[in-house]
């Protein structure tokens, strides 16, 4: 699970524009993971059982526990935030991998991509440290009778596969609706349950950051008579230079 | 000082937030124009546990602290201030009437079902001829030994379609006027008590009001809240903490007026430019976001004493006062900003100005809170 700020944040950079400025951002669960979440506990409650508990993790400082908490608060059992910041996707992978290689787990759930730096990097990297198969790009994931299928879009339809467990689930929009509200009872409860926190592994980064650029801000809207096709021509060709 | 808020209050004014932005702006409308129950919502806010936030754990509560209790009854009348008053009247006066006065057996009886939120309470104070002149209640209790038989009617009662449980004031000993006031618990469902059709309202029109009439009911004793007599001082101090759920429920209709001003004033453009970039519309903004401002300090403040067990008479109904004419001031504003799309009702700011009338009126008006304030500036 990452933290990523409020998806309504102003995007700012700092200095020299080599990172992010985070001054008054909120931060928020990444929305792929949310949603990943949302799937996995909805998974254990119709299990019967058979699925013993959800355990959120996340790479993150301090700071970012109370973005955990709210997944808790939400409905995991409980959370492992291992104590270092998120370098970049193999750094955080390996986190993963390092912390969960000996702890039994059927399917790891996470967000095809976060919300900040839209990598799409972690998931894969995560299974091949584990030496486990991923699936990308799931829009359903069911169980039955113990068999789990998935569903991935594909161009122009979906495919359906089977797959064995233990596997990286990629998480991308279908799985769930929409991620759920935390109930008063679970607020009172997060900080009752466990959020274990774990020295992070060796490791590292393999990337470098140069520079950041805003997008360029999107030039007003400019509306043609429809049966001025000269003027069309002519704005296409001269100011928008397409043609 | 400390300004800021606790995790856990941030969780909730966030879970408050989700849900009116996710569900209750889908039907809003509708429901307004139809004066619909919020059904739906309250079940779905009472599985959410904001139906007993604050009621004692140990009879199934969330536990919650009254600064909890505000930022989520901001944020949901931020979209729909009628299903906040259905929750206000819930939590502020039939849960804590219940849990501050009522005897262990009473909450054994009715505590739990309130906190858990499978039945709604309501407030019964106000009659055809005592409405803000509370202590010339007609509605008779009469002590019957093993019993009291009620009689009379009341007036503008909120939830008292939806709710099922009353808490009632009547009158035992008139002789002894105000002090021979009782407050009773009384099931909707016991026979004599009907209710007349609803009141069409000009806003709040998914909250059910209606008046209800008590023929020769009969409620047990042990249904009294407190001792012989004791029901107008509890009615009075029950409206405090209620004042600070109305004040919450103005700042928020005063908020999401202010929110949707903002966004129209970015998009809405006049004489070549957004009106956003007029100084008569930034200005008029900039007033609004003060008053918001203040409003919902002094509400915080109110709940703040609340919760440290301080007297928060006066901070209860400075809040309820300003809070209710800065919802009047700023939504009128509102509607003012967006023209004649305000003026319809697609757009939310003619409804919040309507909504906002109610809080200048009911649990106290506005200068019943004025009689409060300077009350107790004489006193000091």
């Amino acid at each position: 699970m990452s933290t990523v700020p409020d998806t309504t944040t102003k995007i700012r950079f700092a200095g020299d524009g080599t990172a992010f400025d985070v001054t008054g951002v909120q931060w928020i669960i990444n929305p792929w993971d949310e949603l990943s979440l949302t799937r996995a506990l909805q998974l254990k409650e119709e299990s019967n059982g058979a699925i013993e508990k959800v355990t959120v993790i996340s790479v993150g400082l301090k700071e970012t526990e109370p973005v955990i908490r709210k997944a808790l608060a939400i409905g995991a059992d409980e959370a492992i935030r291992i104590d270092t910041a998120p370098l970049d996707a193999y750094f955080v992978a390996k986190q993963i991998a390092g912390s969960i290689k000996d702890d039994g787990f059927d399917i790891v759930l996470c967000g095809i991509d976060s919300s900040d730096y839209n990598g799409s990097l972690v998931g894969g990297m995560l299974a091949e440290f584990l030496g486990i198969p991923s699936v990308s790009s799931i829009s359903a994931l069911n169980i039955e009778n113990g068999e789990v299928s998935v569903n991935r879009e594909i161009d122009g339809g979906k495919e359906v596969l089977s797959v064995e467990l233990p596997f990286v689930a990629i998480i991308q929009k279908g799985v769930a609706l929409e991620p759920r509200i935390p109930s008063m009872r679970g607020i009172m409860m997060a900080r009752k349950k466990p959020l274990n926190v774990k020295a992070p592994v060796e490791a590292d980064s393999l990337t470098e950051m140069i520079s950041f650029e805003q997008l360029p801000a999107k030039a007003a809207c400019k509306m043609v008579e429809e049966d001025n096709v000269k003027e069309l021509v002519d704005l296409l060709h001269s100011e928008a230079k397409v043609i | 000082m400390n300004f800021d808020f606790t995790e856990e209050q941030i969780m909730i004014r966030q879970a408050a937030r989700d849900y009116a932005e996710r569900e209750l702006i889908k039907d809003v409308l509708e429901r307004d124009a139809k004066a619909e129950i919020p059904w739906k919502h309250i079940k779905n806010l009472t599985e959410l546990g904001f139906f007993g936030m604050m009621v004692d754990p140990n009879f199934g509560g969330g536990g919650m602290d009254t600064m909890s209790y505000v930022l989520a009854i901001e944020e949901i009348s931020k979209v729909d201030a009628a299903m906040s008053v259905i929750m206000s009247i819930h939590n502020s006066l039939a849960c804590y009437g219940i849990e501050r006065f009522g005897s262990d057996e009473l909450k054994k009886k009715y505590l739990h079902t309130l906190a858990a939120g499978e039945k709604i309470g309501a407030f019964l104070l106000s009659e055809p001829e005592a409405g803000s002149d509370a202590t010339s209640q007609r509605t008779m209790a009469e002590d019957k030994g093993d019993h009291y038989l009620l009689n009379g009617t009341k007036n503008w009662i909120s939830s008292a379609k939806s709710g099922s449980i009353y808490i009632v004031i009547a009158q035992t000993h008139p002789e002894l006027k105000h002090k021979g006031i009782n407050a009773f618990v009384v099931e909707r469902e016991t026979p004599g008590i009907s209710l007349a059709p609803h009141e069409d309202k000009m806003g709040m029109r998914s909250s059910d009001t209606h008046s209800v009439m008590f023929t020769d009911v009969i409620v047990p004793k042990e249904n009294r809240l407190g001792e012989d007599g004791f029901g107008f001082k509890l009615a009075m101090q029950l409206l405090e903490a209620g004042r600070i759920g109305i004040a919450a429920q103005a700042v928020g209709i005063a908020a999401g007026a202010l929110e949707r001003s903002v966004l129209y004033a970015k998009e809405r453009k006049a004489f070549g430019k957004l009106i956003i970039e007029h100084q008569a519309i930034a200005f008029k903004l900039a007033e609004m976001a003060v008053k918001v401002e203040a409003a919902r300090n002094l509400v915080l403040k109110a709940a703040w004493l609340k919760d440290n067990g301080k007297s928060f008479r006066l901070a209860s109904a400075m809040a309820k006062l300003y809070a209710a004419d800065i919802a009047m001031e700023v939504t009128t504003e509102a509607v003012q900003i967006h023209g004649g799309y305000g003026y319809v009702k697609e757009y939310h700011v003619e409804r919040f100005m309507r909504e906002a009338k109610l809080t200048q009126i009911y649990e106290g008006t506005s200068e019943i809170q004025k009689m409060v304030i300077s009350r107790e500036l004489i006193r000091e």
